[in-house]
């Protein structure tokens, strides 16, 4: 345990009841916050106040806590999980800030995503773009075993990097065009080089990016904030292999 | 047709015509640095002139060019928008620039520009046109281009307009590759400074020739 001062913070949160209802930001303090709590700590504290004085608590979402699931969802100071490099909202740690600092608190805003309430939002779109085509076809029966189908490891890494998505929709957050291209590049990329995924890559790459522009998502146009906004560092370069699926598959 | 109407394939699109307008732009700067050889740039536009299917070829290619990456610039901006109608109170952008935030506004300004140095220079219908033969007989375009650009507020116009197509593609020349799909996080770097540099290097090839006119350097 560390022994540093306890921290008093400033916190504009976006409050909106529900999904049509008008939204506004609410200030509120945060009081005693030790640098070794995490972010949604250190809600949960505000949170324990609010309701003690009757309020309703401030609603996000959040599930493992510890930077795999994708739940969390909250844009800090204008930036997705608070613009730490690779850093969900649960791992960024209150050390990040000084006392006496201001912090806006926004939720994830997008067409595609609608808010819920207060940070919480609907990223169903998310999974639409999967069902889409984020799969193989294959009935696989039991489990396979492992070394049955030969990946080289370039290959297999190369897949692992773009299966490190966590589908938090933060690239959606951050991009100033609200598209899912990053998210629907690593799904599209991951299965494009592994053989199993092969097969159905050209239907695949169509079919979701068809989805992704039904759903409401806006269209890619190489701004690159999608990188720097993604918790585990997905690439731009996902996308550019998307685009080369794509031109491949208008050719079949 | 899924080529016109999905997400990837207008992209694509504005892609392809508008890396034909980088090869335009490229070629219009070698010729108009024919200027700064004497009789070069008449000699140039005779030639030039000389080969009709070419200038029309070459014309036709480019209006075709240019109305689709305007048709869909402007429809895929369109929907960009209202995919992020919502924006954040607080802004904290970390890799978009302001050639890639402003590619409408830029494209715009550039399409009135083209309108203006078309009514100038091609079918010279504005007041400042001195249109002359030389002494070889040759339509005197030296002659004309020194006139207009002495005048210090044409010159400025030109060279803001430009600096507009500098911005322009500073993001849209590495853009081409990205969305060609010929990138990877290794060239991805080294394929933004090369459009960084190419577009340094068109701004300085333009501007030149109305900044040596003005300064006088370049005599008519």
């Amino acid at each position: 345990m560390s022994h540093d001062k306890t921290m008093t913070l400033t916190l504009h949160v976006w409050r909106q009841k529900g999904p049509k209802e008008p939204g506004k930001f609410e200030t509120y303090e945060a009081k005693e916050v030790s640098p070794d709590q995490s972010f949604l700590e250190m809600l949960d504290e505000v949170n324990e106040d609010l309701i003690k004085a009757g309020k309703d608590p401030i609603a996000f979402d959040h599930d493992c806590r510890e930077g795999i699931c994708g739940m969390c969802s909250q844009v800090i100071n204008g930036a997705p999980h608070g613009g730490m490099e690779r850093t969900t909202v649960c791992q960024l740690h209150m050390r990040m800030f000084k006392d006496g600092d201001t912090i806006y608190i926004e939720p994830w805003r997008a067409r595609a995503f609608p808010i819920v309430k207060d940070l919480v939002v609907d990223r169903g779109a998310l999974d639409k773009i999967i069902q889409a085509g984020g799969y193989t076809s294959a009935h696989t029966g039991g489990v396979a075993d492992g070394n049955a189908i030969l990946v080289p490891k370039e290959v297999a890494d190369y897949a692992m990097d773009a299966a490190e998505c966590i589908g938090c929709g933060a690239c959606v957050a951050g991009c100033p065009n609200g598209s899912a291209m990053l998210f629907t590049s690593a799904k599209v990329s991951q299965l494009a080089v592994l053989p199993q995924g092969e097969a159905e890559a050209a239907r695949r790459v169509c079919a979701m990016t068809e989805e992704l522009k039904a759903q409401g998502f806006g269209n890619c146009t190489n701004h690159y904030e999608c990188q720097a906004s993604c918790p585990k560092g997905i690439d731009v370069k996902f996308i550019a292999k998307l685009n080369r699926e794509y031109l491949k598959a208008l050719c079949k | 047709m899924q080529l016109l109407t999905s997400s990837v394939g207008r992209k694509v699109l504005m892609a392809i015509t508008g890396q034909l307008m980088v090869l335009f732009v490229i070629i219009h700067m070698l010729g108009n640095s024919s200027i700064f050889i004497p009789g070069g740039i008449n000699a140039y536009a005779e030639h030039l002139h000389a080969l009709p299917p070419l200038v029309w070829g070459f014309r036709l290619v480019m209006l075709v060019a240019v109305a689709i990456h305007i048709l869909f610039g402007v429809q895929l901006s369109l929907e960009n928008r209202a995919a992020n109608a919502e924006t954040y109170a607080v802004k904290n952008l970390k890799r978009a620039t302001l050639g890639s935030q402003s590619m409408l506004y830029t494209g715009l300004l550039l399409l009135a520009f083209i309108g203006y140095h078309l009514l100038q220079f091609t079918i010279r219908v504005t007041p400042d046109i001195v249109a002359g033969v030389d002494a070889q007989g040759r339509f005197d375009v030296f002659a004309m281009v020194t006139n207009s650009f002495s005048h210090g507020i044409i010159a400025f116009v030109y060279i803001a307009a430009m600096v507009v197509l500098f911005l322009h593609l500073s993001h849209g020349i590495q853009s081409f590759f990205q969305t060609m799909g010929w990138n990877n996080n290794k060239t991805l770097p080294v394929i933004g400074k090369i459009g960084t540099v190419a577009a340094v290097v068109l701004l300085l090839g333009y501007a030149s020739i109305p900044l040596f006119i003005v300064s006088g350097i370049l005599k008519g």
